[in-house]
């Protein structure tokens, strides 16, 4: 099997998870889920750190660099704001 | 940092990375499954950060990575960055921070793409299936990141919020997105012109701004969730361009999870997908003014003192919030209203309509800001079975979303939205500055029904003086 087809393979079937966690949430949570969802999307930042890291020139560098910080922002600043929200849902009687 | 591993490690390291990216997979999958109930979303969303971690630290270890000073420098600044504007930003400001967010989530993937093609010395060698991953990644993360931007930008305003649009706009943009691929067939075979490469780039960010330019300020929500999809979809290809299946397994779910969440956004706003890119309703000029202030209808005005007798001898209340409520800073005196009233044994409940806010679930984020609890929250479709036995229904700052000719007047631009069916209950009062029409720009009959009530005035004032009046009943 090549690495292209497996790639595929895998790809489909995390299409198809995806798919399923998401198709039943409430309505009280599509915004801290759009956040949360955008923060995971940062994972491009593995890669960012492979291009910027492996010395491939000054060019690859710069671009890798800059990869990395908008991958940052992205991830740290979508996982904190995710929280901020959630961290406010309480049920009836819970401690505040 | 394999380089400060010993010789007899460095044989199993490729396989130890491999496994503990299927580690942080776990991570992603059991946090997104989380995130979907009220109780558990704050450790899902934990859980899908501990995944992030492991991936980048595990990442450091990789045999390719042998130089640190620019991801540190990267990694140091862009946390700066994203605390910051995490901390900062106002809850009312959500949509704008999503979407902002997005761009440069689709910005580092088309990057990492590019760097993919810099790093590489010899571009001919290259398999022709990574070149087309490179190419897809850079188009569709390119468009993600101006067309973020132009969604930033309409919900900040300085772009305007009306569909921008003239004939053939959209048929340009389909034909740019086939000119596109195209190219990238091209560019698989000619990696070395660089020429192919920088249109391919061009017109990538050209059609993100031009493809969202068109759509209205109102839909930015079902915009942003769809970016967040090809975001996801950037990363994953920029995944297959690099071999790596950390990046494509979690960039899949994220497309993936973006794409169902755009549709049940499609469904809460009453839009098709299709409608939303194609159409051009949903510009909110809100300049058909002056509908209401029609001659012989009459309404009903009602006071502080006459509505608190009213609620706090009513055995169930319902409180409607609109988008009016959180501009005027109003959430914190409807809950103190609410705890009064439960407090005097009245059953209190919160009807919320998916756009209620600025984007689906928004309110319901306003509303927890101000302590109210998730559980006092109800949908749209289980709260209207109760409004038959609901004594007052307080609707604040909304106004489209009761608008019975929704369900009346099959001439109207909400006819067919799904709305609040308010009418039902014996009694309901509108709070509002005065008679002037909703982002639709029509009249709203609700208004002069015989069983409503106005409370004219700014909401927050007119909360305020309620809260007081309740003391004294």
């Amino acid at each position: 099997m090549s690495a292209l087809i497996f790639s595929l393979f895998i790809f489909v079937l995390a299409c198809f998870i995806g798919f399923e966690l998401i198709s039943k949430v409430p309505p009280t949570l599509h915004t801290p889920l759009m956040s949360g969802a955008n923060a995971i999307s940062g994972i491009t930042i593995v890669g960012a750190i492979i291009v910027a890291g492996s010395g491939g020139g000054p060019m690859a560098e710069w671009i890798g660099f800059i990869a990395i910080v908008f991958a940052t922002i992205n991830v740290v600043g979508g996982f904190m704001v995710t929280d901020r929200m959630l961290e406010m849902f309480k049920k009836k009687g819970d401690d505040k | 940092m394999s380089q400060f591993l010993p010789e007899s490690v460095l044989t199993w390291l490729p396989d130890a990375i491999q496994i503990i990216y299927l580690v942080a997979t776990a991570f992603f999958i059991r946090g997104i499954k989380l995130l979907g109930s009220p109780a558990t979303a704050r450790r899902g969303n934990q859980l899908a950060s501990i995944g992030m971690l492991i991936g980048i630290v595990v990442t450091l270890f990789d045999y390719e990575v042998i130089t640190f000073e620019w991801i540190i420098a990267g990694v140091v600044i862009g946390s700066l960055i994203g605390i910051i504007a995490a901390k900062r930003v106002a809850m009312t400001s959500m949509p704008e921070m999503v979407a902002i967010f997005n761009g440069f989530g689709g910005a580092a993937s088309a990057l990492v793409a590019w760097g993919e093609l810099a790093r590489t010395t010899d571009l001919v060698a290259l398999d022709t299936a990574v070149l087309v991953t490179v190419g897809l990644s850079i188009f569709i993360g390119s468009v993600t990141f101006t067309g973020s931007f132009v969604a930033f930008g309409k919900l900040k305003g300085f772009i305007s919020g009306n569909a921008i649009t003239f004939p053939g706009l959209n048929y340009i943009n389909i034909g740019s997105m086939i000119a596109v691929l195209g190219l990238v067939v091209v560019f698989t075979f000619d990696p070395t012109n660089t020429m192919i490469f920088w249109i391919i780039l061009g017109v990538s960010l050209l059609i993100g701004i031009t493809s969202v330019i068109p759509i209205g300020g109102a839909d930015m929500p079902v915009v942003i969730s769809l970016l967040n999809s090809y975001s996801g979809l950037a990363a994953s290809l920029a995944g297959f361009a690099l071999g790596n299946s950390l990046l494509i397994v979690s960039g899949a779910l994220v497309g993936a999870a973006g794409l169902i969440l755009t549709m049940i956004m499609c469904k809460a706003m009453n839009r098709s997908l299709f409608n939303v890119i194609f159409g051009t309703f949903g510009g909110y000029s809100g300049g058909a003014g002056g509908a209401g202030e029609g001659g012989d209808k009459t309404v009903r005005e009602t006071s502080a003192e006459d509505l608190a007798i009213q609620i706090a001898y009513a055995s169930k209340v319902v409180i409607v919030p609109g988008y009016g409520l959180a501009v005027a800073q109003a959430q914190h005196i409807v809950k103190e209203v609410a705890s009064k009233l439960e407090a005097k044994g009245v059953q209190v409940k919160y009807g919320i309509h998916p756009v209620a806010g600025r984007m689906p679930g928004h309110m319901n984020v306003l509303l927890a800001e101000a302590d109210v609890p998730y559980d006092l929250l109800y949908d749209l479709e289980q709260i209207n079975p109760e409004f038959a036995s609901t004594d007052v229904v307080l609707i604040i700052g909304a106004n489209d979303v009761v608008n019975p000719m929704a369900k009346t007047s099959p001439g109207s631009p909400i006819y067919g939205m799904p709305i609040l069916d308010v009418d039902e209950a014996k009694r309901t009062i509108v709070f509002k500055r005065s008679l002037s029409v909703g982002y639709a720009g029509i009249d709203n009959p609700l208004f002069y029904s015989e069983r409503n009530q106005m409370f004219f005035g700014d909401a927050k004032k007119s909360l305020q003086a309620l809260n007081e009046a309740l003391n004294d009943v």
